[in-house]
């Protein structure tokens, strides 16, 4: 953190508390990599920020098309910010086109800053001309502030190729709005470009000097965002959720990653196939999403424990190889990186639809642990521990996390690993071979394991029914002792975990319970309806199989509880729908199965993360019904 | 057994493993199944090299011929139709220190698993590949297989097998990376142990179909071949396989082939008149996958440590 090389005050500029910052262009145009290096360099001079990447769902979308729509939202404030938030205060733009989905998509408000590429107006076509002048004053009447700026044209100052550079450039303006320490800018591009040559290093540099002076000069437009107190001497580092986790895994002491390439799971083993290797580890791209996970299996059988990561659609070929290991008790770390379904379904977008499908996907009953990250830093802490409750539980652990946590950076404390955090080395001693195979405790169900290469330990793994001796077993007796003690283990785990802890008040009106990427919309939009004197609070699960304790307790010292989730639920007001045929969102049909309590849900299936403002409102629409 | 030290004291050998060692349960197989003599040449040939049963580990999928792991007194792993390839590379991964072997059927490699076969043999990781083909699905009771022959009656095809057999030898001699096809029938043991021993002794994925008698559900496919021994192959070569005195009186037609040869390997596994048996091809230089896959086992925990906290240290801000 260098925070306190920057309290010297800028004359002129605003000081806010937080802005919402976007930069929307087509694809290729490196609006992302500018938005990221801004969050970085805001990180840096001591900001909470998340970042939330625009992606268009096709690789190569039409120039200036709506759904081409390609960026960044950089959300940046005084305190920590655990969201993308709700309307954007300022927006660069190199064309007026991609701006509409960013509308339909309630992105804008009356207010919010435009600063848009201004080449289109003089375009040779005649219908871009127009459609640029119609969008234009399209945008004035909804009270977007528009400035029409020569961007590719003062560019063309530096680079006779303002296409590729022009990102840099709206970075050096943005750190010109914001009174960002150009020096920590200049040193970020360096790192960025490291790989590229000096030239283009410098060039970079020149251009975000440009940028900065193009801003000062033309437009009377700078705020100072303060940074965080709370920070204190606490070594950061920025990542999104994919990249945290990679490290994850590098953390656990995992040396295996088996995988198959699938959005928006992929780009976690993007990261580790370059750095793996520096830790000892490997990435196998397997044939399929089938071959993966047995690959990795095949490897935590032999004694070294593996991670498969995936979404939605691999876990789907994944699931009779994952009862297996359930089976078998073989620890495994499979990371589901959740993107909207069902089928193909939202490739690019966020959705927490595979929660039911991860605790009951397989036919018979195959208890597991399963476990939900709620921010980008438990996206690292969580395959750790993902990866001792497969061995000590001879389990495998599901690890839910979601596109949003994926490609979200933010801020987070160091992790300052251990040795502890590494997997042990493989046991190789001698196996009392008076023991079984699986010397189950009659009471926890948990049970040593044998690792192939200990003297005495041989015995045959099997997914058919077996005995503790792991001898298949076809008679009723053996198969019941057999799901129970497999069931035991997660009775067991739960009795080790403490109930979850309530985000306001212990009792009152209305509870809000959550998982996943959501935590921070929630508490924020419980913060603000609590600000405005209603009785709410949020409660927020990270263990999801076994479901953490003493929720029934909690329940009942409010008056209502309702889910929120990005998942399907029917909408009670819709046609046909009656409380008789309602189908509940996921986490809602799990708590009220486990509880009894009469669980409401809210959720819905945009393709995009809960806002903040959704949310209130859904809060206080909630509280005056329960008023009437 | 003992041994003799230099100073005429006796030194006791701590391990000696015989047939025994390596037999687990009782074979549950039907008599004159095939897969009866796999298994004993499969014992002989462990108990031959003296591999530590410990370190031996038999995968499989599902199928009479995956059952094989029950009856080994080695580590085993009874696991998927299909998908026994996925989970023997993967142990093979970060432990190339393991003796694998793979049994699989001919529904369970050449069907379900297919997409595992081709790439299993493109990773070319070092274990013995064994397919039981009895050209039918034994375990679910008569239906066809991939291999089975055109007209060939089974209760998913009471008229007869209705698209011709698919050829494993080619399909696995097509295979880049492919670095040891060999094909050999049950009922000859010696060529059977000599095949299998081969296979194992190669570096790499020893490929090995065996035409395998299954008296329940496909006694005519393995009886015309029997009566028949003239459409039976035998490659011979001094690179080759060693092929006693009996094995020549079973099979008198006898070719030379190099196993060197991919392409006159190729041409021989594509003449379906005849029923090669024999080494086919064997390549000793093929690259194991296992020699990426383990890059790093060594490390010790101190620079894991080393090498995640530079990784750290590159977002740390
Ligand atoms: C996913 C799945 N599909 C189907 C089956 C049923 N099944 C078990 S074994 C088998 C075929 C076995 O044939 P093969 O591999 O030739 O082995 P054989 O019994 O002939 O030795 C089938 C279809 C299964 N166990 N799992
Ligand atoms: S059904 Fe056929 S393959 Fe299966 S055990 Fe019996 S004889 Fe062998
Ligand atoms: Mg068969």
């Amino acid at each position: 953190m260098e925070a306190s090389q920057v309290v010297e005050t800028v004359p002129r500029a605003e000081l806010i508390h937080e802005h919402i910052v976007e930069i929307v262009s087509d694809s290729g145009e490196g609006a992302q990599k500018a938005g990221q290096t801004f969050g970085s360099v805001s990180a840096r001079m001591g900001n909470g920020v998340w970042t939330v990447e625009i992606i268009p769902a096709e690789i190569k979308p039409p120039a200036r098309s709506p759904a081409g729509a390609s960026g960044i939202r950089i959300r940046l404030g005084s305190k920590h910010i655990t969201n993308m938030g709700d309307q954007a205060d300022l927006v660069v733009a190199f064309n007026e086109q991609v701006l509409y989905s960013r509308i339909a998509n309630g992105a804008y408000k009356s207010g919010t800053v435009l600063l848009i590429e201004n080449k289109w107006r003089n375009d040779p076509v005649a219908e871009i001309q127009a459609q640029y002048d119609r969008a234009l004053a399209e945008f004035r009447e909804n009270g977007l502030i528009v400035h029409e700026l020569p961007l590719e044209e003062a560019c063309r100052e530096i680079t006779p190729n303002p296409l590729v550079g022009k990102n840099m450039f709206v970075l050096g303006m943005l750190c010109h709005i914001y009174s960002r320490d150009l020096e920590i800018a200049r040193s970020e591009i360096s790192i960025i470009f490291k790989r590229k040559s000096e030239k283009v290093v410098e060039l970079n540099h020149r251009l975000l000097q440009a940028g900065y002076e193009f801003a000062r000069e033309s437009l009377d437009l700078q705020y100072q965002v303060p940074p965080q107190v709370e920070q204190g001497q606490k070594r950061f580092i920025v990542t999104n959720g994919n990249t945290a986790l990679g490290l994850g895994v590098m953390a656990s002491g995992m040396e295996l990653v088996s995988m198959y390439p699938i959005t928006p799971a992929t780009s976690a083993s993007h990261y580790l196939a370059d750095v793996f290797h520096e830790v000892g580890g490997f990435v196998h791209q397997a044939e399929d999403e089938i071959a993966a996970i047995g690959f990795a299996i095949g490897s935590s059988y032999a004694g070294k424990t593996a991670c498969t990561i995936t979404s939605g659609p691999g876990l789907a070929l994944k699931t009779e190889i994952l009862a297996l290991a359930v089976m078998a008790e073989i620890p495994l770390v499979l990371a589901i990186v959740q993107r909207g379904g069902p089928s193909t379904g939202l490739p690019t977008k966020v959705e927490q639809g595979d929660l039911l499908a991860s605790i009951f996907g397989e036919p018979g009953d195959a208890p597991k642990v399963v476990v939900a990250a709620a921010t980008i830093e438990e996206c690292l802490h969580f395959v750790v521990m993902s990866r001792r409750l497969a061995e000590t539980f001879r389990t495998p652990v599901v690890l839910l996390t979601d596109a949003n946590l994926a490609t979200g950076q933010q801020p987070y404390p160091r992790p300052e690993p251990s040795t502890e955090w590494l997997a042990p080395p493989i046991d190789q001693t001698e196996w009392d071979p008076t023991v079984p195979p699986y010397d189950w405790d009659a009471e926890t169900g948990l049970s040593p394991r044998p690792i192939p290469g200990m003297v005495g330990g041989h015995y045959v793994l099997t997914g058919l029914a077996h005995t503790n001796e792991s001898k298949v077993a076809y008679d009723s007796k053996s198969n019941q002792l057999g799901c129970d003690m497999r069931s035991r283990k997660l009775a067991a785990l739960a009795g080790t975990l403490k109930p979850p802890k309530v985000y306001g008040d212990p009792e009152g009106e209305l509870l809000v319970v959550g998982w996943g990427s959501t935590l921070g919309a929630i508490e924020e939009a419980v913060d603000r309806a609590r600000e405005q004197g209603h009785k709410v609070s949020s409660v927020h699960l990270r263990f999801l199989s076994p479901l953490e304790p003493g929720l029934k307790q909690i329940f009942s010292r409010f008056r209502k509880v309702m889910t929120v989730e990005i998942n399907y639920s029917d909408d009670p007001a819709a046609p046909l729908i009656t409380p008789d045929n309602r189908r509940y969102s996921q986490l809602a049909w799990l708590l009220r199965a486990q509880t009894l309590v009469d669980v409401d849900c809210w959720s819905v299936v945009l393709g995009a993360p809960l806002q903040p403002g959704m949310i209130h409102q859904v809060l206080l629409q909630r509280l005056a019904s329960m008023e009437g | 057994m003992f041994g003799m030290n230099a100073d005429w004291s006796l030194e006791v050998f701590e391990r000696y493993f015989t047939i025994g060692d390596y037999a687990g349960g009782e074979a549950r197989w039907c008599p004159g199944c095939g897969d009866h003599g796999i298994l004993t040449a499969v014992h002989k040939i462990l108990r031959d090299e003296q591999i530590p049963p410990e370190t031996t580990v038999c995968v499989s999928g599902i199928g009479c011929s995956s059952r094989m792991p029950h009856y080994m007194g080695t580590f085993g792993f009874h696991g998927l139709h299909g998908r026994a390839l996925p989970i023997a590379c993967g142990i093979k991964s970060r432990r190339p220190e393991l003796d694998v072997w793979v049994s699989t059927g001919d529904g369970d490699c050449f069907s379900i698993g297919t997409a595992h076969w081709i790439h299993a043999i493109r990773y070319n990781m070092d274990m013995t590949l064994l397919v039981f083909d009895n050209g039918v699905y034994g375990l679910t009771k008569k239906q066809t297989s991939p291999t089975s022959p055109l007209g060939f009656k089974t209760n998913t095809h009471p008229g007869g097998a209705i698209l011709p057999p698919l050829n494993p030898l080619s399909v696995t001699l097509g295979i880049t990376n492919v670095s040891f096809v060999a094909q050999v029938v049950d009922w000859s043991p010696p060529l059977l142990y000599e095949v299998i021993k081969a296979a194992h002794r190669h570096k790499g994925t020893g490929f090995v179909r065996i035409i395998q008698r299954c008296p329940v559900f496909s006694d005519s496919l393995s009886k015309s071949l029997q009566n028949d021994p003239d459409r039976v192959l035998l490659l011979q070569h001094e690179n080759g396989i060693p092929i006693d005195a009996s094995a020549k009186r079973q099979f008198s037609n006898l070719i030379e082939h190099d196993p060197s040869d991919l392409s006159a390997a190729r041409e021989i596994a594509q003449d379906v008149s005849r029923v090669p048996v024999g080494l086919l091809y064997r390549n000793p230089d093929a690259p194991c996958y296992e020699t990426l896959t383990s890059r790093g086992v060594e490390f010790t925990a101190r620079k894991r440590l080393a090498g995640l906290n530079a990784a750290l240290d590159r977002f740390t801000i």
